[in-house]
């Protein structure tokens, strides 16, 4: 196939300088054959929306380590529609809430954010991968993004 | 003797400097008014005679070069997608081209954007946008647009590359000259190919378009806008020539008539345990506060700094100061005369100072982690560089330069911002850096000795010294 590869938005957001977990999953996608536009840590969110206006990217992946997710997170979506972004896929991972919640209840507050998937603690870089794989394939054929 | 011609012709002056080469010294100044409206070459008859009298004759020049921001300048609109990203990329390569900037758009260019690109009418339109395979929709909209508007001088296309046959399509009709992305990659800047692209045009085009050329029995050539030409000096007075001979990283302010102009050389990379966000900087900087102008925007000097401080600075009463601002605003030609207006332009250009290289340079700030403190450097961190150099008419001729470079320097009162700490001061007292500018591409090393004799280092003294023997 002669596609140009798609193009990926990562960084940590917020305040959180945890930037290991996220540049070990930013290689990782580059060798699965995705471009990678890696903004590092300590990103606001208006900066992941304005990379992936300039390079048109296909997806942003947003990492968050340090509990304060949810409240970084907020508005993420609306962002991106803002900027035109309408339809971009949206990741979000990490220990994205501080304190004992079962990791459903989790999940659930970030896809009701209008992430369309949100990776658990552990989740491995080759997982991401395969989720991207599908949902890129998924989108091709008109569907938002593919089913669990 | 060998001598050179460096002339500057400005948009109120014609201005030479005549060069010993061999002896790296000043032979005289002429000047005559500006006359590129009406017809260059009486304004530059007029200053080659003044000259002739202060010199008693006119050598024969090996080089005559000059520079010129006569006609209003390198005008220029630039056009991006993001602001802070290619948008502002595109303004630092106009800016660093030496341009005057007139407008700066992004992201989709609207009927009334193009209305007012029209209404602008630029020289050279610097059309910017996606990096290279990123966005390409909104550029090659925009390149649609363009290319249908009425205006009609050259664009120099500097984006996204995988947009270039499109755009260039869509602007057949118009010149275009297409150079790298300014942008190639998402936060990698690459100013040098639109810089060098601007440059070109400027002397290909612009300068007979300007009517600049028809003196040119009195030149050799036009090589750059005048701003490029300081900046040339510059780069050449903090580097010297293979590493030799500079006085390392520096900046310089130039507060004019209409604007204050601060071009820095140096890293500015940030000191240890900072961590820097943000595009970029370019290694060698110009920046123009268009709101900081001694004649034209002397009221918002006052407006930026507050009338209070000015007054007080002044030593006025700010009733009287604003009487004389508004004097000033009737007349901009109008030189300081009396007591009082010397004292307020003192003050004008302090706060221009001041607030024009506060903006230049970087700021830090301390972001709390869980991790503890993190400081986060915007911009450029010039604390450290070596020298300051002030230009200019608003410094020269001011009865206290020493007081209005001391308005550089870092002040524990912001401790955030990075400016220089503990530079030396000097004063461009002949107004040579153009001159070494120009020079410096045709003998660089007699620009550079020219420009280090005669760089004037200020010490406090000096004005008490000046007052002693007024």
């Amino acid at each position: 196939m002669t596609t140009k590869p798609k193009t990926l938005v990562t960084g940590v957001i917020g305040s959180d300088t945890h930037i290991v977990g996220n540049r070990i999953l930013s290689m990782a996608l580059e060798k699965s054959g995705y471009k990678v536009v890696a903004l590092g840590a300590l990103t606001p969110s208006t900066d992941f929306v304005k990379a992936a206006v300039e390079t048109a990217a296909d997806a942003i992946m947003v990492s968050s380590l340090y509990g304060q997710g949810e409240l970084d997170c907020r508005g993420f979506r609306e962002l991106c529609i803002e900027a035109g972004l309408d339809d971009i896929l949206l990741y979000v991972g990490g220990n994205l809430i501080v304190g004992k919640h079962p990791w459903p209840t989790v999940e659930k507050i970030f896809l009701d954010m209008g992430f369309d998937r949100a990776a658990a603690p552990g989740t491995r870089a080759e997982t991401v991968a395969e989720w991207l794989n599908r949902d890129f394939a998924a989108r091709a054929q008109g569907l938002h993004r593919a089913p669990d | 003797m060998s001598a050179a011609l460096l002339i500057d012709f400005g948009s109120t002056y014609t201005k030479l400097r005549a060069i010993d080469l061999a002896a790296r010294s000043v032979l005289g100044a002429g000047q005559g008014p500006s006359t590129v409206t009406t017809d260059i070459t009486i304004g530059m008859k007029a200053a080659l005679a003044d000259l002739e009298r202060h010199l008693g004759g006119l050598p024969k020049f090996k080089y005559r070069l000059a520079s010129s921001s006569a006609a209003g300048g390198l005008r220029m609109v630039t056009v991006g997608l993001v602001r802070e990203l290619t948008t502002e990329a595109a303004r630092r390569a106009a800016l660093g081209a030496g341009a005057k900037l007139v407008g700066t758009f992004a992201y989709r260019l609207t009927t009334a954007d193009i209305n007012k690109i029209n209404m602008l009418s630029p020289d050279i339109l610097l059309l910017a946008g996606g990096t290279d395979g990123g966005n390409s929709e909104v550029i090659i909209a925009n390149a649609k647009s363009l290319g249908r508007a009425a205006f009609n001088c050259p664009i120099v296309y500097a984006g996204n590359r995988a947009a270039e046959e499109d755009a260039c399509a869509a602007l057949s009709g118009k010149t275009v000259i297409v150079a790298e992305n300014v942008m190639p990659e998402f936060n990698v800047l690459n100013i040098e190919p639109a810089r060098a692209a601007i440059r070109r045009i400027f002397i290909d085009r612009i300068v007979h378009a300007k009517g600049i050329d028809r003196a040119q029995a009195d030149f050799d050539a036009v090589l750059m806008p005048t701003p490029a030409a300081v900046m040339e000096g510059a780069r050449l007075v903090a580097d010297g020539i293979d590493g030799r001979g500079g006085l390392g990283p520096l900046l310089i302010v130039d507060p004019g008539g209409a604007t204050t102009d601060v071009h820095s050389v140096a890293d500015g990379e940030p000191a240890e345990n900072a961590v820097a966000v943000g595009l970029p900087e370019p290694r060698v900087k110009r920046t123009v506060e268009g709101d900081l102008g001694m004649r034209h925007n002397a009221a918002t000097i006052a407006e930026v700094a507050g009338l209070d401080h000015i007054a007080a600075d002044a030593g006025l009463k700010p009733e009287r100061a604003s009487a004389l601002l508004s004097a000033i605003a009737r007349d901009v030609e109008r030189l300081p005369q009396t007591t009082e207006e010397i004292a307020l332009d003192l003050a004008l250009a302090r706060a221009a100072v001041k607030h024009a290289v506060a903006r230049h340079c970087g700021t830090v700030e301390t972001v709390h982690t869980v991790h503890g403190a993190v400081i986060v450097q915007h911009g450029k961190d010039l604390s450290r560089i070596s020298a300051v150099i002030g230009t200019g008419g608003a410094i020269v001729s001011s009865s206290d330069p020493y007081a209005v470079l001391m308005m550089t320097l870092a002040n524990p009162e912001s401790p955030l911002s990075l400016r220089p700490k503990s530079p030396r001061l000097l004063l461009d007292r002949h107004y040579l850096l153009y001159a070494c500018g120009l020079l410096s591409t045709a003998d660089p090393q007699a620009a550079l000795e020219l420009a280090t004799n005669h760089l004037e280092p200020l010490t406090e003294e000096k004005p008490h010294e000046r007052a002693h023997c007024a």
